[in-house]
């Protein structure tokens, strides 16, 4: 009760705040003096009071406190202190108390990182940022309290869905939101140097670092989703192109092609107008998959709140400041008169934009894959499903000649070059597609645009070494990231080509047989855990006579009652096994299902080397070449 | 020039893509099959007492009201809307046909024993592919029939609103 | 002519051997276009529900009845409607969102062609 309380009014009280600090901040942004230092004190209080109001959620929800209506909604006492702590994102207030708590985290970093930049924009990007938290303070206070008072206090609480107690799925969230909220740091600076007009060289290398941030946490957030989806879903698979997943790729894609093309601006001070455009469009995309998730217009794993009135109100936040930025792109911003106009085709700035070019079809697809469906449904009242399908055909012709550029781009200088080497580019080339025949040859697929996939795969990959070869530590961050791109396709589409599958029924005791595999149902154990009952299945399978023993859990959970079937993976370099067992209905049999996934491991790991890559060029002084 | 045209359009675009998640929103994201399905199937089954088969052209006669229930002994809401089937079944211008979901016979039997049998036929689905037929999901699921054509369609269990409607229907033609 | 009916018989034989598993890999090839109407996200394939399972039965009946897929997909669409496909039909409700990012990508190209044509100059 008392950390409910605490925490409803240091968030009134964090909104309150937000007075002096536009009272200081255009006071100041008039004058001539230097930064009022008042401005960053009132920053901190901001983010104190917004900090005490986010342990007083987690307090709650540690000690299960069900006065407060949102540890009702999603605890239970027997819940393990993790998932109580971790529940306290898991749901929709929460959750956007924590998008408020890094929107005032950055902010305040923002402002003290920013040091030796010009004032007006340092005020100015304050301020616009201090649009969106008080946005996010209005709607928390007003539609979303995750503070709001149930009397009479229930004694036990509904718990939290059993599929989100994963350690993988716990900090997923807050990783993920690090991501999207940095790109609102990128979009109030975006608008604040627009208005001043200060995009500038100096400009791109400090919101490079912020782009970098972002860009990373997003990364990251992406890969747990997908491997708690891997590993908890129950059926081997890492990405449905469900609308869910979607709406966290749309931003990444934005945020990727900025990374490129703000280097651009860095080095040679042009695409200014689509470095601000995609700026204000990777916001946008983040906020848009906040409406999208929360607000219940999809129908999807987790859409927690199904209160239009959210949505609404989500919805109407993001079109103002979508109309502001806008605005503010139209009226500020001139095109200025290239000083040196040399755009050179065979230059690092063209195979940048090209990057940028097929990263926007990329988006486009995703974009209008996901939400096309709901304009349908709105104008004609016609339900269709966008699934798998439609964006493996649309995306993966188009990425044959972007990993070719992928790999020829790096080759680049700026301004103006010769390829060189010519020969060497030609000759890898050749030899990619030849081990790619030999590959793909003796299997039963369709085998041009497989062959001519996997070499152009194969060519990023050859050449990314070689550089790690030749150049040594040039460009070692891009280089790696590139690498573990070319590692990530590969891995995704070996993965496809030679996974096999056994789905079969079994009780225990019986055993099932085929050319490769023997799997035997030995036997099935019962145990009582703390807030499930769990079944065990003992399972030996044998393979090339290599015997080995795995075992999938069924999990009936107490509160809220729910079956989940864990599956049991052996992962090894290789390849992973992969198994889970189901009930059958009203029967003693169980449903089976046995795959062996090559290369699993190496998805992950691939995605890991692409962020490293920008951790390595976030730690970097400056960019060479 | 350019640069207003530019801005207009994309003032256009956002003001379009904003009405239509406003209404997208009012719409309930719950999906229910569409009624492509307005005539009955055609199928062939078992009978689940005499195990005898039959074929559909043989149960619906015209000017007669049919309620088709998917159902099982398993299936928890079914239990809960069973009182409204026993109800409905007093009314002699409708008749109830059930279709016994993936169901077996002994739990099937003491479940119409407990709850009592409203149905006049009852009709065996043992592997679901019936009420895929039907355009069904799931049990309970209930289609009210007239002249070959469904009248409506019920996802999940009756309701006391539910059975009066169908009841104020059947009425209503006579 | 003897030669030639024995290579027909043979491959009919091959055939016959490896009709089984190609009836498997249609049935998969199918249901994984399929969306589980009652799961989250989820094809009928991937699926173990009871709707699922029911569907893959279907399924497999109607490929022994000779239907091709275009056919079983028809057929589950007047059941259930077009919701029902992963894989959304080219039709006048979906020319534009088929042909909508292929034209994103012939514009965008367009105006960097434009842009470095006009810069070279």
């Amino acid at each position: 009760m008392i950390y409910s309380t605490l925490g409803y009014y240091s968030l009134i009280f964090g909104l309150v705040i937000s007075l002096p600090l536009f009272f200081f901040s255009t006071k100041n942004f008039k004058n001539q003096y230097p930064l009022d230092f008042k401005i960053i004190i009132f920053s901190f209080i901001q983010l104190i009071l917004v900090i005490i109001s986010f342990l007083g959620l987690i307090l709650s929800f540690v000690y299960s406190d069900f006065s407060n209506e949102t540890v009702f909604n999603n605890s239970h006492t027997t819940k393990p202190l993790f998932y109580k702590i971790t529940g306290t994102w898991g749901n929709h207030e929460g959750s956007l108390l924590l998008w408020l708590l890094v929107l005032t985290l950055f902010i305040f970093i923002f402002l003290i990182k920013s040091e030796g930049l010009l004032k007006k924009y340092r005020i100015l990007t304050l301020l616009f940022q201090q649009i969106i938290i008080i946005g996010f303070f209005v709607f928390l206070i007003k539609s979303s309290n995750p503070f709001n008072y149930l009397i009479p206090a229930p004694k036990e609480g509904l718990g939290l869905n059993p599929i989100l107690q994963d350690p993988a799925l716990a900090i997923h969230p807050p990783i993920l939101y690090l991501g999207y909220v940095g790109s609102s740091i990128i979009f109030s600076s975006v608008l604040a140097a627009t208005t001043l007009n200060y995009i500038s060289n100096t400009w791109a290398t400090h919101i490079k670092k912020w782009v970098l941030l972002s860009w990373v946490f997003l990364t990251l957030g992406i890969l747990l989703g997908s491997i708690w989806a891997y590993y908890e879903l129950g059926w081997g698979g890492f990405w449905f192109w469900d609308p869910v997943e979607n709406v966290s790729l749309m931003p990444w894609l934005a945020l990727t092609t900025l990374l490129h093309c703000i280097l651009v601006l860095e080095k040679r001070y042009q695409l200014k107008s689509w470095v601000i455009i995609l700026s204000i469009s990777t916001f946008a995309l983040s906020m848009c998959g906040t409406f999208l998730v929360r607000s219940g217009i999809l129908n999807s794993i987790h859409t927690f709140a199904n209160d239009p009135e959210r949505g609404l109100y989500i919805l109407t936040f993001l079109f103002i400041l979508i109309l502001i930025s806008l605005l503010i792109f139209f009226i500020f911003h001139k095109e200025d008169k290239h000083k040196f106009n040399s755009f050179f085709l065979f230059s690092k700035e063209t195979a940048i934009v090209i990057n940028n070019w097929f990263m926007m079809y990329f988006l486009a697809v995703v974009l209008i894959g996901t939400v096309y469906p709901i304009f349908l449904e709105v104008i004609s009242s016609e339900n269709i499903s966008v699934g798998p399908p439609f964006y493996n055909k649309l995306i993966i012709p188009f990425l044959i000649p972007f990993l070719i550029f992928m790999a020829i781009g790096p080759q680049l200088r700026w301004i103006k070059t010769r390829l060189e080497k010519k020969l060497n580019l030609i000759l890898l080339f050749v030899i990619s597609l030849l081990v790619s025949f030999f590959i793909i040859r003796n299997l039963d697929i369709n085998f041009l645009i497989n062959t001519v996939l996997i070499g152009s795969a194969l060519y990023l990959f050859f050449i990314t070494i070689r550089d790690f070869i030749l150049k040594k530590n040039i460009n070692i961050s891009q280089n790696i990231a590139h690498f573990g791109f070319s590692l990530f396709i590969l891995s995704i589409l070996f993965n496809n080509f030679f996974s096999s599958e056994v789905i079969t029924n079994l009780k225990v005791g019986e055993k099932f047989n085929n050319d490769r595999y023997e799997i035997f149902f030995k036997d099935l154990k019962k145990f009582e855990k703390k807030n499930y009952v769990s079944f065990v299945g003992k399972f030996s399978i044998k393979e090339n006579n290599k015997e080995s023993n795995m075992e999938p859990e069924l999990r009936i959970y107490n509160q809220p009652n729910i079956i989940t079937s864990e599956a049991d993976i052996k992962t090894s370099f290789l390849s992973d096994k992969f198994i889970t067992i189901n009930t059958v209905n009203n029967k003693e049999y169980f449903n089976v299902r046995y795959q062996v996934k090559p290369f699993m491991i190496w998805i992950w790991l691939s995605v890991l080397l692409i962020s490293l890559g920008g951790v390595i060029s976030l730690f970097k002084k400056y960019y060479e070449k | 020039m350019k640069n207003k045209i530019l801005s207009f359009l994309s003032i256009l675009i956002l003001i379009f893509v904003f009405t239509t998640f406003y209404k997208g929103l009012e719409k309930s994201n719950i999906y229910e099959p569409q009624n492509s399905l307005k005539k009955i199937p055609e199928f062939s089954m078992m009978t689940f007492f005499e195990s005898k088969e039959i074929y559909s052209k043989d149960i619906f006669r015209d000017n007669d009201f049919y309620l088709i229930n998917i159902w099982a002994s398993w299936c928890v809401p079914c239990r809960d809307e069973h009182q409204f089937l026993v109800s409905l079944s007093k009314n002699n211008r409708l008749e109830i046909i059930g279709i016994n979901y993936k169901d077996n016979y002994k739990n099937a039997e003491r479940f119409l024993i407990e709850l009592g049998n409203p149905y006049s036929k009852i009709l065996v689905d043992k592997d679901g592919t019936k009420a895929i037929e039907w355009g069904a999901i799931g049990v309970p699921e209930t289609f009210l029939v007239y002249e070959n054509k469904i009248l409506k369609k019920i996802i999940g269990p009756l309701n006391s609103e539910l059975a009066e409607e169908i009841e104020r229907i059947v009425n209503e033609k006579i | 002519m003897k030669k030639f009916s024995l290579f027909i018989i043979i491959l009919l034989s091959l055939n016959i051997n490896s009709s089984q598993a190609d009836e498997i890999e249609l049935q998969n090839k199918i249901t994984k276009n399929l969306r589980c109407l009652i799961c989250q996200g989820q094809s009928v394939f991937d699926s173990d529900s009871d709707f699922a399972n029911s569907l893959k039965i279907v399924v497999r009946n109607k490929i022994d009845e000779g239907f091709t897929e275009n056919e079983i997909n028809d057929f589950l669409i007047q059941k259930y409607g077009e919701w029902i496909l992963y894989d959304p039909k080219f039709n006048k409700n979906t020319y534009l969102l088929w042909l909508l990012p292929l034209l994103i990508f012939l514009l965008g190209g367009a105006i960097i062609f434009k842009k470095l044509i006009k810069i070279n100059k």
